[in-house]
This record gives C-alpha cells, sequence and structure tokens, in this order.
C-alpha cells in the first residue's frame, strides 16, 4: 500500500480482497443452478436459472424466487417478495453514494447493478482509508467484476450437474432450498425479537396458506417483520437500561 | 424461456436495480426512515420462514411428510449446534434421502 495507486493496482486489490467472498460464494451459486434448474415440473427452465444470475444478480432473492416460481407464486409476488429480500441493498448505496458521486452515469451504472453484499462487506473498508487515491471506483470493479463472473460460472457449474440428474424432484432435490433457509434462519436467530419474528411469519404463513395466489408469504413475513420491531421496541429501552446499569458498576 | 419466466427475471431485475442504483446516484438527498431501517433486519428470517413453514409442514406430496419433517430438524439442529451452512445442507439432504429410503422400505 505504500505504492502508488492506479487504477490497475486498486482493480487487482478489489478482486484479490474478495477472494474470500468468491470462495465463500462458490458453493452456493452451485447449489443454486442445481436446484433452480434440476428437472422437477415447474421449476425453472435453465435458461431462465442463467438468466437470473445474470441479470438479477443477487444470491438469496434469486433462491427465493426459484422456490416460489415452482410453487406457482404469481409473477407479482415473486417480484414484490424480491423487492422486499433485497431493500437491505438500498443501505449500501446510501453508504457508499458519497464515495462515488464524482463518477459518470457509465460508472455507477454498472457499480450499482453489481452492488451486493460480498462486494459492499469489502468495498466499505477501501473507501473508508484515509490514502486520497483517485482510483479507489477500481476497487469496487475489481470486486464487482470478480463477484459477478464467478457468480455466473458456478450457476453454469450447477446447471450441467442439475440436468444430469435424472429426475430431481424423486429425490427430494426441491427440498435443498428449504434446507438452506432453514441454515440461514436458524443462524440468525441471535435475538428474542428475531426468534419471535421467525415463530410468528412461520404460523402466520400456515394459517393463510390457503389465500390465493400465495399472498399469504406476504401477510407472514409482514406480521413476521412487525412482531420483531416491536419486540425490540419493547425490550430494548430495558436493555439500554441494563447496559447502563452494568456499566457503571464495572 | 418462457414468458412468464422472462416476466419474473425481468420484474426481479428490475426491481432489484431500482433498490441499488437511485440511492447510489442521489447522494444524501435521501435517507432511509429510522422504522425501516429497524425493519430490515428482520426480513429474511420472516420471508424465509414464512417459506419453510408451509413447504415443511404441507408437502405436495403425501408420502414425503415424515422425510421433510426429519430432515428439517436434523438441519435446523446442525446449525444450532454447529454455524456451519454447508454442513447444514448437507446434514439435512443426507436425512431427507435416509428417511425416503425408509419410508419406501415400510411401504409408505
Amino acid at each position: 500500500m505504500t505504492t502508488a495507486h492506479t487504477p490497475r493496482s486498486e482493480f487487482l486489490n478489489g478482486a484479490r480482497d474478495t477472494l474470500p467472498m468468491v470462495v465463500g460464494a462458490i458453493p452456493f451459486g452451485i447449489i443454486f443452478g442445481v436446484v433452480a434448474s434440476a428437472p422437477t415440473q415447474g421449476g425453472l427452465s435453465i435458461m431462465a436459472t442463467l438468466a437470473m444470475s445474470l441479470f438479477v444478480f443477487a444470491g438469496s432473492s434469486q433462491f427465493i424466487g426459484a422456490q416460489l416460481f415452482g410453487t406457482g407464486a404469481p409473477v407479482l409476488v415473486i417480484v414484490l417478495t424480491t423487492f422486499v429480500v433485497n431493500l437491505r441493498h438500498a443501505l449500501y448505496s446510501i453508504t457508499l453514494g458519497p464515495h462515488v458521486k464524482h463518477l459518470s452515469q457509465r460508472w455507477l451504472l454498472p457499480l450499482a447493478f453489481w452492488l451486493t453484499d460480498e462486494t459492499f462487506a469489502v468495498v466499505v473498508n477501501r473507501y473508508n482509508q484515509a490514502d486520497d487515491s483517485p482510483h479507489k471506483h477500481w476497487y469496487q470493479l475489481g470486486s464487482s467484476v470478480l463477484m459477478y463472473t464467478n457468480w455466473f460460472a458456478c450457476t453454469l457449474v450447477g446447471v450441467a450437474v442439475g440436468s444430469a440428474l435424472p429426475d430431481a424432484r424423486a429425490l427430494g432435490l426441491d427440498f435443498a432450498m428449504v434446507v438452506t433457509f432453514i441454515g440461514i434462519v436458524v443462524g440468525n436467530l441471535k435475538t428474542r425479537p428475531l426468534v419471535l419474528a421467525a415463530v410468528v411469519a412461520g404460523a402466520v404463513a400456515l394459517l393463510t396458506n390457503t389465500f390465493d395466489h400465495k399472498l399469504g408469504l406476504l401477510v407472514a413475513a409482514l406480521a413476521g417483520v412487525a412482531a420483531g420491531v416491536w419486540a425490540e421496541s419493547v425490550t430494548a429501552p430495558a436493555l439500554a437500561v441494563q447496559d447502563a446499569v452494568s456499566e457503571a458498576q464495572s | 424461456m418462457s414468458g412468464i419466466e422472462t416476466l419474473v427475471i425481468g420484474g426481479m431485475a428490475l426491481v432489484t436495480f431500482m433498490i441499488r442504483y437511485p440511492l447510489l446516484a442521489l447522494v444524501g438527498r435521501w435517507t432511509m426512515p429510522p422504522l425501516v431501517a429497524r425493519a430490515l433486519k428482520y426480513i429474511p428470517v420472516a420471508v424465509l420462514t414464512a417459506i419453510i413453514a408451509p413447504a415443511t409442514l404441507y408437502p405436495s406430496t403425501p408420502a414425503l411428510q415424515w422425510p421433510y419433517l426429519l430432515a428439517a430438524a436434523a438441519a435446523a439442529l446442525t446449525m444450532w449446534r454447529t454455524h456451519n451452512l454447508l454442513l447444514t445442507i448437507g446434514v439435512g439432504m443426507g436425512v431427507l434421502f435416509a428417511a425416503q429410503l425408509g419410508v419406501r422400505a415400510l411401504g409408505g
């Protein structure tokens, strides 16, 4: 970091620092390709699976979109759910905005399209470093291009594997996405409001399962989010007081 | 690619881009309402559980009921104990296949 930063060095550093994230994304890109395109009745076609990785490029919402498509959810419900699930990216854009405001649309359009959880996590550190390199956006470009090509290549591998499987539904492979979701949820249950959000969303989803057009999903998700926010507002002030007390005591 | 697939992917691509792009370009002219910002961290857990619960408890094929329940329980337990997502998927699918063989052996 002592040498002058060139666009080329920034690009390569961005790609290099994103490597751990890429390694983490590889199995999920392959799993997405396998389960999204596996020859199950009602599942996505191979072209659609590849197109999703190419044009949507947002891992978790791709899993959810493929899962919902497979269960026959209407387009509007899938798109609305995608919006809700990807809303967190708005926080990334708000955070990075001041660092890229001097750039032209030619830069902003692709950088925005490629803004994933992984690239954000890596590049926010680079932007916050004190040096005044005028090429920090090349760092983001390096990170983005590597994540994107890797995600598409992994989807391609997964699609190839999936199409070689004879009858994925008979193997229960369409349940692989649900198993993945269970892992994500359990890994996220770090506070009581989060547990409550999960319990309420699950219960409401079961109660509203008969709703037309899979609208029960959105009702259940909103109920879960509301329960979590409510529980946080009830418990957080108490926790804050506890912290203050234990701090005063230490 | 069917027409409905084009609509789904086009719609998903559009809303995702419209979340990512405008706020990157409209620097500092919009801040997120605090309530929305607080709600964000509950969205993944709520949406995913709303998909998991009916998919696990109301399978399309009745013969899959027990395999689904056992696989879901095994996956939840594995993640809880290990916090390893790949291991969780492996154990969950392993239990699913084993339970399906068991159901078939019992003539289910």
